[in-house]
């Protein structure tokens, strides 16, 4: 299908292209056509295929356990209910492993950011030019159906999980108690600047490296789905070899987009964890 | 990296999304998963409790079986013994019926003894006084001679 591209250059760009809505330059409202515009848009437009599919899938999993939540007794559990509550028991069990507290918040924020996660990387299994192809068919320039491999999804994530922490942390310890964490530690008071400035980079590593972990494995992902699908206009060889290297990849990939859905869990309960320890 | 309002969208449906999950779905269901672990559990000792039942019935019907051949095997000893005695009860009574059959028996043929004698010597007396009436050749007065007569009689 890279066939219709002028060169495979712009296949890629073309598949790392939102399709955002926004203000063009021009002052008329629509959607951009190719990065340049995208920048001229400036913050205040917005992904609409990140959101769908992130909505979407949301949704989904809203749906899927909330039908499972109804459905809920304590005769022996059959099928997908099954499934579900093997699902909860094993995050149950992470949080309670890695959290100490008792905050009633922190599991069901565990379960969805697990879920979720998972099934926004799980995008990037379907072959890289369907959905993006059926979107063409209808008039659609541009789709990125895998929103985890968007930043501003990773960051919107982990920034509501930082402002979290900051709130349980302010609430748990106060905002003195808070301040010396930062300030205190790990030098004497009289180092101060020192401390604050190391302690701050940790605080603020927490967020940006939850996001970008997660978008770079997912981006990186994406990338090569994407050269491999460029082999495909490559010839029969090329194109047979491809398919073998794809398999190899997606198989590859299941464990890798459960392990990033699992860390961006774990690493939340820790975080929060952190933040509601008192006696530090 | 293009940062957009994006960012801002997806916060604002994280938060709904964890707020419906930690109302509606994680509460039901969690609940439901204790219920079903109190549930088992209690099972479970309900089991163990029907065992331990179940053995203490055994150990006390064995227990009964016991008692029950101990008393069957008293009440046969005590058959036993009532049935000896009444043995010997109806021996010693038949022995005692014997006994006086016997002393019965003894008598009467004592009496007939008796009797016989009485006879004989009745006869004796009147052989002796038909002898003596032949011997005299006179008829001897057996009224007036009565009183020797029972004094023979007597001496037989």
């Amino acid at each position: 299908m890279a066939g219709s591209y002028a060169n495979s250059g712009e296949y890629i760009k073309h598949h790392l292209t939102n399709l955002t809505y926004g203000q063009k330059a021009d002052g008329s409202w629509g959607i951009a056509h190719g990065a340049d515009e995208i920048k001229e848009m400036g913050f205040w437009s917005i992904n609409l295929d990140s959101m769908l599919f992130s909505i979407g899938l949301g949704m989904f999993f809203l749906w899927l356990f909330h039908k499972a939540a109804k459905k809920a007794s304590t005769d022996a559990p059959t099928g997908l209910q099954n499934f579900i509550e093997m699902i909860v028991e094993f995050i149950d069990d992470s949080v309670r492993g890695s959290f100490s507290g008792k905050n009633p918040l922190v599991a069901p924020l565990a379960m969805t950011i697990f879920i979720w996660v998972f099934l926004m990387n799980f995008m990037d299994l379907i072959p890289v030019d369907l959905i993006p192809w059926l979107a063409g068919l209808l008039g659609v320039p541009y789709l990125k159906v895998v929103p985890s491999t968007d930043p501003n999804i990773t960051f919107g994530m982990s920034l509501t999980v930082f402002a979290l922490v900051i709130y349980y942390s302010i609430k748990m310890k106060g905002a003195g108690g808070f301040f010396a964490e930062l300030a205190f530690h790990p030098f004497p008071k009289f180092m101060m600047p020192i401390n604050l400035v190391l302690e701050g980079v940790t605080l603020i590593a927490k967020p940006v490296s939850l996001a970008l972990r997660l978008f770079g494995n997912l981006y990186a992902g994406e990338m090569i789905f994407i050269l491999i699908a460029l082999m495909y206009s490559g010839g029969w060889i090329l194109g047979i070899s491809g398919g073998f290297l794809q398999l190899g990849w997606a198989i590859f990939h299941i464990l890798i987009i459960t392990l990033q859905a699992f860390i961006f869990m774990t690493l939340t309960i820790v975080y929060l964890d952190m933040a509601s320890q008192t006696d530090h | 990296m293009n940062f957009n309002a994006t960012l801002i969208g997806q916060m604002i449906t994280f938060v709904v999304f964890v707020w419906f999950c930690m109302k509606y779905i994680w509460p039901p269901l969690m609940a439901a998963l204790e219920e079903r672990n109190a549930r088992i559990s209690e099972g479970l000792a309900a089991a163990q409790r029907g065992q331990q039942d179940l053995e203490e019935a055994q150990a006390k019907v064995g227990e009964s079986i016991n008692d029950a051949k101990q008393q069957a095997q008293e009440i046969i000893n005590q058959a036993q013994k009532r049935a000896n005695e009444i043995v010997d009860e109806a021996k010693d009574a038949a022995r005692d019926e014997a006994d006086k059959i016997k002393v019965a028996a003894t008598a009467d043929i004592d009496q007939q003894v008796n009797s016989a004698r009485e006879h004989l010597r009745k006869e004796v007396s009147v052989i002796a006084l038909a002898g003596a009436e032949q011997i005299l050749k006179r008829e001897v007065d057996a009224n007036a001679h009565a009183a020797v007569l029972d004094d023979l009689v007597a001496q037989i």
